[in-house]
């Protein structure tokens, strides 16, 4: 098969190395906790862009956008809801300063929070949410878009249609974190299914991301791979959440995550970076790991 | 089959249909709807809970399984009611103030209603004063509180001790649940249980409202 030709560029020097965390990022640039961070490319563009440039500096090769909620559903409560498309272009505008010629930037599509199947969200109102952000993140000038972190293969979909209709490439990701193997998703999905569902829906690469550590994204990698002819990206968490002291901890050092990057590779991976608990260090322990 | 076991098999199954269409016939043929419920419904529902914990059932088949139970208990609520047989009781279940995650306050919203309790559902984001008049309003014997973010988990705290404050703690029992919650913290702040999902929630919620 032929694929899309900016992943097929991007892929066909080697491994490309991702970003890592954002949500912490900006945490410690003084975002407060329960502040929605997508409207910092409003009100902080200069916080948010240090982000980007740090991860750029890094080494990353591809940096996303902070635009993971910027969708009409997650965001409805907020009272500047009406501004989403705004913040999806700035969000877009931003990375893209942070990159300059160094980095693509893969605009970021994250899951509305709301599941079908319970019927708090239809079909008709995901797929307007996710159809206005894509041509949002399209108009501020995205190289590609990635939907990420999905539970549901459903919803996905819906993503990955409204991110298609832009004419962008398409990186579809769901996250593994549940059943005894840490193995599926929330909502059941094994790798396979994933795997077979995205590809069929027309993605231009697949993946999974946030969840659990790279230990156990090593075999869903495999399991992904063996199931589809598309290019592979996985981000995983630095580890599993702990809890101390009432704070979430990620114990994977930078040095412990970067050591296993050649075996996520020989499972199949083509794009990798971090998820929750990484930071700029991990991406450079990364570069420096793929750069032998 | 005896209806129990084929109702039974319908709820554990997710067959909505199914499930509604055994409880009608016990209604047409006036069996005794407590018997139903106690010797078909509820061991499916704790079957489904016990599977969901195993990690053999997920998300879809909790909530098909619970919306079957629902189905079939609101034909035969009618009826318990006439015979004098009590609903578990009521729960007013919310998301904390600052905190929009409601996934899994709806999943354990969705498991309670299925083991018969009737659930008030605040939403999210709700202030502690919301929970307060709730409880007060329906002398509802449990709350449970749900919050994803360690940040909005410590308003747990002024929710209970709102609850305190108001005169209504000792009438009220307080389950506490959300990814970044332990039994450690649910102690630290004296609520009366917690749970871990919500398969769980249902089983701590039972053993609170028994006493």
């Amino acid at each position: 098969m032929a694929g899309n030709p900016l992943i097929g560029e991007l892929t066909a020097a080697g491994p490309v190395l991702t970003d890592g965390a954002w949500g912490t990022e900006l945490q410690a640039r003084g975002l407060s906790a329960g502040e929605t961070p997508d409207f910092w490319n409003l009100s902080h563009p200069d916080r948010v862009e240090q982000v980007a440039r740090a991860y750029v500096t890094a080494g990353c090769r591809v940096v996303l956008t902070n635009t993971f909620r910027a969708n009409r559903v997650a965001l409805a409560s907020h009272p500047d809801v009406e501004r989403v498309a705004e913040v999806n272009r700035a969000g877009v505008e931003i990375s893209r300063r942070a990159a300059g010629n160094e980095a693509r930037v893969f605009a970021s599509i994250g899951p509305s929070g709301k599941l079908l199947m319970m019927g708090d969200v239809d079909e008709a109102t995901l797929r307007a949410a996710f159809a206005e952000q894509a041509q949002a993140l399209a108009e501020g000038g995205a190289d590609a878009i990635v939907v990420e972190t999905m539970t549901d293969l459903a919803e996905a979909g819906i993503a990955v249609e409204a991110a298609k209709a832009t004419g962008l490439p398409v990186v579809a990701c769901m996250v593994f974190d549940s059943g005894k193997n840490r193995d599926r998703t929330m909502m059941g999905v094994t790798p396979t299914q994933a795997s077979e569902e995205l590809t069929r829906i027309g993605a231009d690469a697949i993946g999974a991301n946030c969840g659990t550590g790279i230990d156990d994204y090593i075999p869903i990698c495999a399991s992904l791979k063996a199931a589809t002819e598309l290019p592979i990206w996985i981000k995983p968490n630095a580890g599993i959440p702990e809890l101390e002291n009432g704070e979430v901890v990620y114990r994977t050092t930078p040095a412990e995550f970067a050591v296993k990057v050649p075996r996520l590779l020989e499972a199949g991976a083509s794009f990798v970076g971090g998820c929750c608990g990484t930071n700029p260090s991990f991406i450079e322990a990364m570069r420096r790991e793929l750069d032998g | 089959m005896e209806r129990f076991e084929r109702i039974y098999e319908a709820i554990l199954k997710g067959d909505n249909g199914g499930a509604v269409e055994v409880a009608q016939e016990a209604l047409d043929a006036g069996d005794n709807p407590q018997e139903l419920i106690d010797r078909g419904m509820i061991p499916a529902m704790a079957e489904v809970g016990r599977r969901f914990e195993d990690e053999v059932y997920f998300v879809p088949e909790l909530l098909l399984s619970a919306r079957a139970m629902k189905g079939a208990l609101a034909l035969l609520r009618p009826l318990l009611a006439e015979s004098g047989g009590e609903r578990t009781g009521s729960v007013v279940v919310g998301t904390v103030q600052g905190d929009l995650h409601d996934i899994g306050k709806n999943l354990v919203a969705a498991m309670l209603e299925g083991a018969g309790f009737e659930v008030l559902d605040l939403g999210a984001d709700v202030a502690p004063q919301q929970f307060v008049d709730a409880v007060k309003q329906h002398s509802a014997g449990l709350v449970g509180l749900s919050a994803l973010l360690t940040v909005t988990m410590t308003s747990m705290k002024s929710i209970i001790d709102a609850l305190e404050e108001a005169g209504l703690r000792d009438q009220v029992k307080v389950l506490v649940g959300g990814a970044p919650l332990s039994q450690e913290y649910a102690d630290e702040i004296h609520a009366d249980g917690y749970a871990d999902n919500a398969a769980a929630a249902v089983r701590v919620a039972q053993e609170l409202v028994a006493g």
